[in-house]
């Protein structure tokens, strides 16, 4: 069996986060009641006439020079022919000759070392509505409200090599999209779209083989799954001399296998041509500019920024900048206290849990950055343990009260009093003379014995420094 | 007193001065309509019940305050390819037979503003595509003037309606020449605007970048005052232009040509001319000499290419425009079907009849995968050339005036079988569409039969006003529109 170097594109489809269509005024709101946003424009209606979405195309733009994009100035919509009852117009409208984004690129980690995949275009587009097959014996229907949703549409060179690049490149997209506010990269709702294009060649050579579009994958796990299949598949016919056909193939995941949708031979011809509805859009160099001043700092240059800036470690700052929410939450609190590691510490662990709990995200922390702050305040000040802190943090989370009112209820601060500190120890010592006995035969390891069981005594409360000061002393007789 | 031979401005001036009232007028047409209506079939859908409780609800609002607009009161007929309200719109076709809009046009909107009153909708050839409107799914119209001559097309129903004084003035739609033929047949006013210079929202597309609104009336007059209404930017359709409207009207005070060139395009009196069409339009260039107007002669050397670029460009558009008719959501949904794909085919099958059928093939073929650089592609190219002749020429002089028509209107049937017959009864008004230019038909004489035969005047872009002024002082200075047919 020759071995085979795996070749793969990437077609992703974005829905942008405008109010409303590309080429009409209904809202482009998820899950309402079928055709309740739609109108005679988007119905494809007699008549009725497309106008340019302004806000998409800023959209597409701000995408565009985030990925390194050369951004046309002149601008042409076409129309892509074919029937579907989804499709109301019988075409779609898209760019085809001249998408509004050409000639990027983008770096992704690859295995071990930064790697470029360059992008080919990206174009706006409208999208379709829905077919619905719910069964009955009248036959199926049509939802409407999805058609004329503006699409941008990002397709890359072939430039990836296995499942874990595409899976790294469309997680940075992604990342990337709703850094910039343009798209809620929900792929289980279908707002980000992916449809790979894969073939193999002998290792060493250069010239491409046929390739296969992959369908149907909505979630980063089956990304992996149904490429690693496809890889396996193909593999195997072409090491049987078996020769690849030119298809467009479904993933199925019940199966955990593609099938064939369609063959090359069934290929439409879409007849693309110039939408004679649609004026020339000309995108000046002004407009370009103003629009590249709210191209945020994005995810691999803040990650960056967050290794040499704070002096974190490159997974602290790879799980910190992958949301841009999470990531201005945690530079917010830094502002506000200086030590990043142990902010970070909280950021990823206690508070990211509770977010993950709740399915939000740090912009809806009900913890402000205030709130964080000041209970590692009270733990630097030693009002409470560490112990305490990281207890109290789910109430935190859930009340809305501040730290100190929940220490103050709780009676949880911090107990540094030596009288006191002094029983709960006495008390230690005479119920565990056999340890006692051990240490002062030598044996200092269990020192932390009678620290655990002091704090627990003490309710988690006792000042740990206290403790073991007062502890050594009256460990020594 | 004969309301229904008034002109608009006649029946404005009327209205006005309170000398009658809008039930009186929609009265008129009402009985006008029933007298003629039978014999002309203009009308796809009358509307004159609707039009008379407005006339009357208008009335009853001026006792109280009197103070009117210019079409208040005043009752015109539309091309039913033009999208109006609640009110059945069928292009003339099997496949929106039941189609009624939840929505006007731009253009109606604009005439609701201004008080008009709807009578009805008017014949067309389906879809608008043809010369004659014998291709209506509702059968032919006939010409006013001979009742076996078809009236033009496509807007053949609504000149048909102007020229029998079934309505006072119409709008039309024109792609390659459907407003100015059908005016030039039925010997009455019609204008086709620059391309841009009137909303095409709620105009059922039959060839987006060609297809353009405009009036069809009595005389000049008539058409300033209702491009006065109609013309303007409108943010539903991006294809309108932002250029300032003048007041039309305003350039109906002049009654001579003076400093105004005009030319004569040598191709134009080719081979093919009906010898009494070329001597009516030498004499009207002769009127328009003595008028004031410097004749120049010009060349539009491309004008051969004219219809062969139309026909791929026009039915390119169409096939892709009409791809909607697939009885998903609205028109014509066949009963014979098992599957999607059946819908589809029997939909259109039943739907669309062999005009519109025939072009939609054209069209798919012009735009196929290695056919487009050499049809659709090659007809732009063409396309340009014939804008940059127009462009050349007007650097010369202020107007172009032609033929409309090489021949007369002709007899019914006597085409129909033969469409490249029919088809060049357009040649003079398709390279004006491509060009995009604003261009006017109005009567310059009559044949020995009878039939009316039209003058041609051609603008610069945008520059309707010079158009209407040429054809306010020739129309000053002839007065053909005293002749009326008999309708027999």
């Amino acid at each position: 069996m020759g071995s085979y170097e795996v070749v793969i594109g990437l077609e992703v489809h974005a829905q942008l986060l405008t109010q409303s269509k590309m080429f009409c005024a209904c809202g482009t709101t998820f899950g309402l009641p079928a055709n309740t946003q739609t109108c005679p424009v988007c119905l494809g209606m007699p008549g009725t006439l497309p106008v340019i979405n302004h806000k998409a195309v800023e959209m597409a733009i701000r995408t565009g020079l985030a990925l390194n994009c050369r951004i046309r100035s002149g601008n042409r919509f076409a129309r892509k022919n074919y029937f579907y009852p989804d499709l109301p117009k019988g075409y779609q409208i898209s760019q085809y000759e001249a998408p509004i984004c050409e000639s990027g690129w983008v770096e992704i980690n690859g295995a071990g070392a930064q790697k470029k995949i360059r992008i080919r275009r990206a174009h706006l587009e409208e999208d379709a509505g829905k077919n619905l097959h719910d069964g009955g014996t009248d036959g199926s229907r049509v939802d409407l409200n999805r058609a004329g949703t503006p699409l941008l549409e990002i397709v890359t060179e072939p430039d990836m090599r296995s499942a874990d690049e595409v899976v790294t490149y469309l997680k940075m997209l992604r990342d990337t999209l709703m850094y910039l506010e343009v798209c809620d990269g929900n792929m289980e709702q279908g707002s980000l779209r992916c449809e790979p294009n894969l073939s193999l060649r002998p290792v060493g050579t250069t010239e491409l083989g046929t390739k296969v579009e992959l369908k149907n994958i909505n979630s980063f796990k089956f990304v992996k799954d149904a490429l690693e299949y496809e890889i396996k598949r193909q593999t195997k016919v072409l090491s049987q001399s078996g020769r690849i056909q030119q298809e467009t193939r479904l993933w199925d995941v019940e199966k955990g296998e593609t099938a064939v949708m369609r063959s090359k031979e069934d290929a439409h011809d879409y007849r693309y041509f110039p939408d004679p509805d649609l004026v020339p859009l000309s995108i000046s160099e002004e407009w370009i500019e103003e629009l590249r001043k709210t191209v945020p700092e994005l995810p691999v240059a803040r990650q960056k920024r967050f290794v040499t800036e704070y002096g974190l470690p490159e997974y602290d700052a790879g799980v910190l900048t992958a949301e841009k929410p999470l990531a201005d939450y945690f530079e917010a609190c830094v502002k506000l206290y200086d030590q990043p590691k142990t902010m970070s510490n909280w950021v990823m662990g206690e508070l990211l849990r509770e977010l993950n709990n709740a399915g939000t995200d740090a912009a809806a922390s009900p913890v402000s950055p205030e709130r964080l702050v000041s209970l590692l305040k009270l733990v630097d000040g030693r009002t409470i343990s560490l112990k305490v802190a990281r207890d109290i943090f789910p109430e935190l989370y859930a009340s809305g009260k501040t730290p100190e009112q929940i220490v103050q209820e709780k009676g949880l601060t911090q107990v540094s009093d030596e009288t006191t500190l002094g029983k709960i120890i006495d008390e230690v010592i005479t119920k565990n003379p056999q340890q006692v006995a051990q240490y002062r035969g030598g044996k200092e390891t269990v020192f932390g014995f009678f620290v655990g069981h002091v704090m627990k005594a003490s309710g988690g409360k006792a000042n740990p420094g206290k403790v073991n000061e007062l502890l050594k002393k009256k460990l020594a007789g | 007193m004969s309301l229904h031979k008034l002109t608009l401005h006649e029946l404005q001036d009327q209205f006005t001065t309170g000398e009658v009232t809008a039930r009186e007028i929609v009265y008129a047409y009402s009985i006008r309509i029933n007298q003629v209506e039978p014999k002309v079939k203009a009308f796809i859908t009358q509307h004159k019940e609707s039009a008379m409780a407005q006339a009357e609800a208008l009335d009853q609002k001026l006792k109280a305050w009197r103070r009117t607009m210019p079409l208040m009161g005043m009752p015109l007929a539309i091309k039913d390819n033009i999208c109006t309200e609640s009110v059945l719109t069928t292009c003339a076709s099997r496949i929106l037979g039941n189609f009624v809009p939840p929505y006007d046009a731009s253009v109606i909107a604009l005439l609701r503003g201004q008080g008009y009153l709807l009578l009805g909708k008017t014949n067309l050839d389906e879809f608008a595509m043809g010369s004659s409107t014998e291709n209506s799914a509702f059968g032919p119209s006939r010409n006013p003037w001979n009742l076996s001559y078809v009236p033009g097309g496509s807007s053949g129903g609504s000149a048909a309606a102007v020229a029998a004084d079934e309505c006072v003035a119409a709008l039309g739609s024109d792609t390659g020449g459907s407003i100015r033929q059908p005016a030039a047949c039925c010997g009455v006013v019609g204008l086709k605007p620059t391309y841009g210079r009137v909303s095409r929202y709620g105009l059922v597309a039959f060839a987006s970048s060609l297809d353009q609104i405009g009036p069809i009336t009595k005389d000049v007059t008539d058409a300033a005052i209702l491009l006065n209404v109609i013309a303007g930017h409108d943010p539903l359709d991006s294809t309108s232009a932002d250029v300032l409207v003048p007041d039309y009207t305003r350039a109906l005070k002049k009654k001579d040509l003076k400093k105004l060139k005009i030319g004569v395009p040598r191709e134009y009196f080719a081979e093919g001319i009906d010898p009494e069409v070329e001597q009516a339009v030498r004499e009207a260039i002769e009127e328009l000499k003595r008028l004031g107007g410097e004749i120049k002669d010009v060349s539009l050397p491309t004008t051969g290419a004219a219809i062969a670029t139309y026909y791929v460009i026009a039915t390119a558009e169409a096939s892709s425009n009409l791809a909607r008719y697939d009885g998903v959501r609205y028109g014509l949904r066949s009963k014979q079907m098992k599957d999607l794909l059946e819908m589809y085919m029997k939909t259109r099958q039943e739907g669309f009849g062999p005009e519109v059928k025939r072009r939609i093939m054209l069209g798919t073929y012009a735009l196929s995968a290695g056919y487009y650089d050499a049809y659709y592609g090659k007809a732009q190219a063409v396309r340009t050339l014939i804008r940059k002749d127009f462009e050349a020429a007007f650097q010369e002089v202020d107007l172009i005036v032609t033929p409309v028509m090489p021949t007369t209107a002709f007899k019914l049937g006597e085409k129909i079988a033969d469409p490249l017959q029919m088809y060049l009864s357009d040649i003079y008004t398709i390279s004006v569409n491509l060009a995009g230019v604003p261009a006017i038909s109005l009567p310059c004489g009559f044949s020995k039969a009878g039939l009316p035969i039209g003058l041609q005047i051609v603008g610069r872009p945008f520059q309707e006003d010079t158009v209407l002024r040429g054809a306010y002082a020739y129309e000053q200075a002839t007065n053909w529109r005293v002749k009326r047919p008999s309708i027999r």
